[in-house]
């Protein structure tokens, strides 16, 4: 059973090693990183079955016990994303692929592309399964590394400065991170985080604050909240379609997922959080009213990120269960809507050979159905019922205003007011670039890069991807009592840690868990 | 608990000062300087989180009560290694990024920099259209 | 100049091993034998040098066996498999820094993708197979192998997690010279490579 935690994360990286060495053959190493994402699908499916039942399902590495050894756990929220990212990397690997054989053809293989896509999906689970704070880092390093190689694969003179920013913003927040665990090992004495909410306690409240705004400001910046944001927007669109899906779905949400498992895990909040609060708010509305200056489609999908970004911290400084649950809810919404719409954005792209809004016309009448896969999650985005957007928000705006404090009140009309300025951000795009007539394609401005656009072919494999993807988000709405059931109990889980610290530190019910 | 030691504190708060002031340059290699420095002393501050000096553990027979603890030693080792990779990779790409643009300047941002001129250019959006590399070149 | 002894014996290098079964082997018995010094030497961006060739190749194996003696050791003492894979590493950086971009084709006809793809497999797998025997990821127990000579060795099964590393380590540095090394020579501006050969 407790294989289950430990296989999301060693099958990828056993896959990427046999991707290495099997770069000659394209379609071996192709079908292989399709059928372990797949089996990680299954794996994080039955996961999350056994967490719901069962309660969390704790690893010790090598046996060794709880604060000296290595822990890995899955309770229901880890579970739960791991799912989720589980869906979106499978979707988005058959995207990419779907996309190198219509460029490239079906025989040339990719030296850096599988392994390393791999290797971010294992670094993804890691992160979601590690209960100790340096392997956080680990994790965080496994998965930006391969994201660094990942953006600037195949770079250009136009797009290496964004990478190089990318890469240095990176670095220098996982800097930071060190000197915050550091600073935490020198306080308590350990990196356990179940062991760490029982040291925590202990310190002086000035030592709390200042630990918890630093873990604030590490994952703020991975995390993309304002006024730590400004990287994203930069770096974000110059990657192809595919990986920017990838990384605006999981690795902006892998940051807010350790800041719910720290914040509430290792620190006492016991009320609303104002710092959170306000930063939020000012991420909710920064990100909207930086989405609608721009002309860049990518580059306004990614402020439209960064906005939204700002819907989970509101609902996770609540501190409250209904906070909670709408920002577990809206965390795995908006994975896979934010994934699906940079896909059909690059589907998009492909067709008018361009990413300026004003510089398309028409795709509505050209391309039907890719207008509809762009409109369905483009409305969920903005929080249309009944999309999945809809019931995350709702869950969010109940929260904000059954906590009754001023400061929630406004987050609260933040929202709401974001909610209006994504919908007329999307509806802008829509009414420019999807109605109309359609224009001719532009040429490929730079057909040597990996950003192929205009060459007017999409391939199945494609747009069933982007399809498989977008039906995966609405089909949150039917499956959505159970999702919120699930939520729910995942946030009086983390509002209440006490289970998590018995089942990492308590000594018999480890040694029940490996029957 | 234990008390740092205080050269080791000004020592690290130099290092960091270093690492932030060449970080905030415009000159790429400054910053990957910048980035080397503070991974320095990030790695020195894990290890010195440990506490003060003392016999070697789990190999020497040594007495316990003297032994540092290994764990922050296991950790820095194990952060010198990923900021070592890391380091070698920025290098690579600052490398890729002279080779492309023959200076080693970080540039602004170009999207921005249209943004800000956006209202006065607003009314021919055509001109927005694959300037990229013509303001690029 | 000193590259006189070393440019000769190169053009007949193939006929070397025939003029050994003459009887004119006194002849040149004391011409370096071709093994210590690289066959073809594909350019490089700096002057050759006759001591510094030799030198990194009798070092080499000598390194190559200490890193595997650091990857043994390494379970109870200091060493280990990230240490000894950069150890032979930098066995390979020294024939490298030595002989140019050419000498590391001649060591090694494998891919260093490869070898870190191999690496990491055997370090997952090592790592997986207490599953297999119901244990826990990453386990580990100790055997007792009597050996003939050397006599009772304790090997504990991590020891094929560090020779994963080992190789991952080995390919990475590897990998480093050809991108970083020999990659960045051939991009190199042409008149230092051409200012070399008319000095």
């Amino acid at each position: 059973m407790t294989a289950l935690v430990t296989l999301p994360v060693l099958l990828p990286l056993l896959a990427a090693a046999l991707s290495l060495m099997l770069t000659r053959f394209a379609t071996i190493q192709r079908l292989l990183g399709l059928i372990v994402l797949l089996l990680i699908v299954l794996d994080a499916a039955w996961l999350l079955q056994v967490v719901d039942s069962e309660g969390p399902v704790v690893v010790q590495l090598g046996g060794h016990a709880a604060p000296f050894g290595i822990t890995m756990i899955a309770d229901r929220l880890a579970a739960l994303l791991l799912l989720v990212s589980a869906v979106v990397t499978l979707s988005v690997l058959l995207f990419s692929i779907g996309q190198r054989i219509t460029d490239y053809g079906r025989d040339t293989s990719s030296t850096a592309f599988h392994p390393m896509y791999l290797v971010l999906c294992s670094g993804v689970s890691l992160a979601y399964v590690s209960g100790d704070l340096f392997n956080l880092f680990v994790a965080f390093e496994i998965m930006l590394a391969a994201s660094y190689v990942l953006i600037t694969r195949r770079t250009t003179a136009s797009r290496i400065r964004a990478g190089m920013t990318y890469v240095i913003v990176s670095l220098a927040a996982s800097l930071l991170f060190i000197t915050m665990i550091a600073l935490v090992y020198a306080a308590t004495g350990t990196v356990n985080l179940a062991d760490l909410a029982d040291k925590m306690g202990a310190l002086p409240d000035g030592i709390q604050l200042g630990l918890s705004l630093l873990m604030l400001v590490v994952f703020g910046i991975k995390a993309a909240m304002v006024p730590l944001h400004f990287w994203l927007p930069d770096s974000y669109p110059t990657a192809p379609a595919p990986i920017t899906a990838v990384f605006a779905g999981l690795l902006t949400k892998v940051g807010v997922y350790a800041m719910i498992r720290t914040q509430t895990l290792v620190f006492d909040h016991m009320e609303s959080w104002t710092v959170l609060l306000v930063l939020g708010s000012l991420t909710m509305i920064v990100g909207a009213l930086g989405a609608i200056a721009q002309d860049d489609i990518n580059r306004l999908l990614s402020f439209l990120l960064v906005s939204h970004i700002g819907f989970m911290l509101f609902g996770l400084a609540l501190f409250n269960e209904l906070g909670m649950t709408g920002a577990i809810l809206y965390v795995v919404h908006h994975i896979i809507v934010q994934a699906s719409l940079f896909l059909a954005c690059g589907l998009v792209t492909r067709h008018t050979g361009t990413v300026s809004v004003n510089g398309m016309s028409g795709v509505a009448k050209a391309y039907p159905l890719i207008a509809v896969l762009f409109a369905l999650p483009a409305l969920s985005l903005a929080g249309i019922p009944p999309f999945s957007g809809f019931i995350a928000k709702i869950a969010l705006f109940q929260a904000g205003v059954q906590e009754a404090t001023p400061i929630a009140y406004v987050a609260t009309g933040a929202a709401i007011l974001t909610s209006l300025l994504t919908l007329y951000a999307v509806g802008r795009v829509w009414v420019v670039s999807f109605w109309g007539e359609p224009s001719t394609p532009h040429p490929d401005p730079d057909p040597t890069d990996e950003l192929i656009v205009g060459t007017r072919v999409t391939s199945r494999s494609m747009t069933t991807a982007t399809g498989g993807l977008v039906a995966a988000g609405l089909l949150i709405i039917f499956v959505a009592g159970p999702l919120s059931g699930i939520s729910e109990r995942a946030a009086t889980d983390l509002l209440d840690p006490s289970s998590y610290r018995e089942v990492v530190l308590g000594d018999s019910a480890i040694a029940g868990g490996g029957e | 608990m234990f008390t740092i030691n205080i050269t080791m504190a000004v020592l690290l708060a130099g290092v960091y000062t270093v690492g932030f002031y060449l970080l905030m340059q415009r000159s790429l290699m400054r910053v990957v300087l910048g980035i080397m420095i503070i991974g320095h002393g990030a790695n020195l501050f894990l290890q010195a989180a440990g506490g003060p000096p003392g016999d070697p553990a789990m190999v020497a027979a040594g007495v316990p009560e003297n032994m540092v603890d290994p764990l922050p030693q296991a950790m820095a080792l194990t952060a010198i290694v990923i900021t070592f990779a890391l380091t070698t990779f920025l290098l690579a790409l600052a490398y890729r990024s002279w080779v492309f643009l023959g200076h080693d300047e970080v540039q602004d941002d170009l999207h921005d920099y249209r943004i800000r001129r956006l209202p006065r250019r607003y009314t021919k959006p055509d001109s927005l259209v694959g300037s990229d590399s013509e303001a690029n070149s | 100049m000193k590259a006189n002894p070393e440019s000769d014996p190169q053009p007949n290098s193939e006929s070397n091993s025939e003029f050994n079964l003459h009887e004119e082997m006194w002849n040149d018995w004391d011409v370096p034998r071709d093994q210590l010094l690289a066959g073809e030497y594909a350019g490089g961006v700096w002057k050759r040098s006759l001591l510094l060739e030799s030198a990194a190749r009798i070092v080499f194996p000598t390194v190559l066996v200490f890193s595997i003696y650091l990857l043994i050791a390494g379970h109870y003492d200091a060493g280990g498999g990230f240490s000894g894979g950069l150890v032979a590493g930098l066995a390979f950086v020294v024939r490298y820094v030595a002989g140019g971009r050419g000498e590391l084709a001649t060591i090694l006809r494998i891919r260093p993708l490869v070898v870190v793809g191999m690496g990491l497999t055997i370090a997952v797998v090592v790592a997986l197979a207490p599953l297999l025997v119901g244990g826990e990821v990453l386990a580990t127990t100790t055997f007792d192998v009597p050996l003939p000579v050397i006599g009772d060795v304790k090997i504990a099964t991590s020891l094929g997690l560090d020779l994963g590393v080992y190789l991952l380590i080995v390919g990475v540095v590897l990998d480093l010279l050809r991108t970083l090394g020999a990659g960045i020579e051939l991009q190199a501006p042409g008149d230092r490579t051409s200012k070399r050969e008319g000095a």
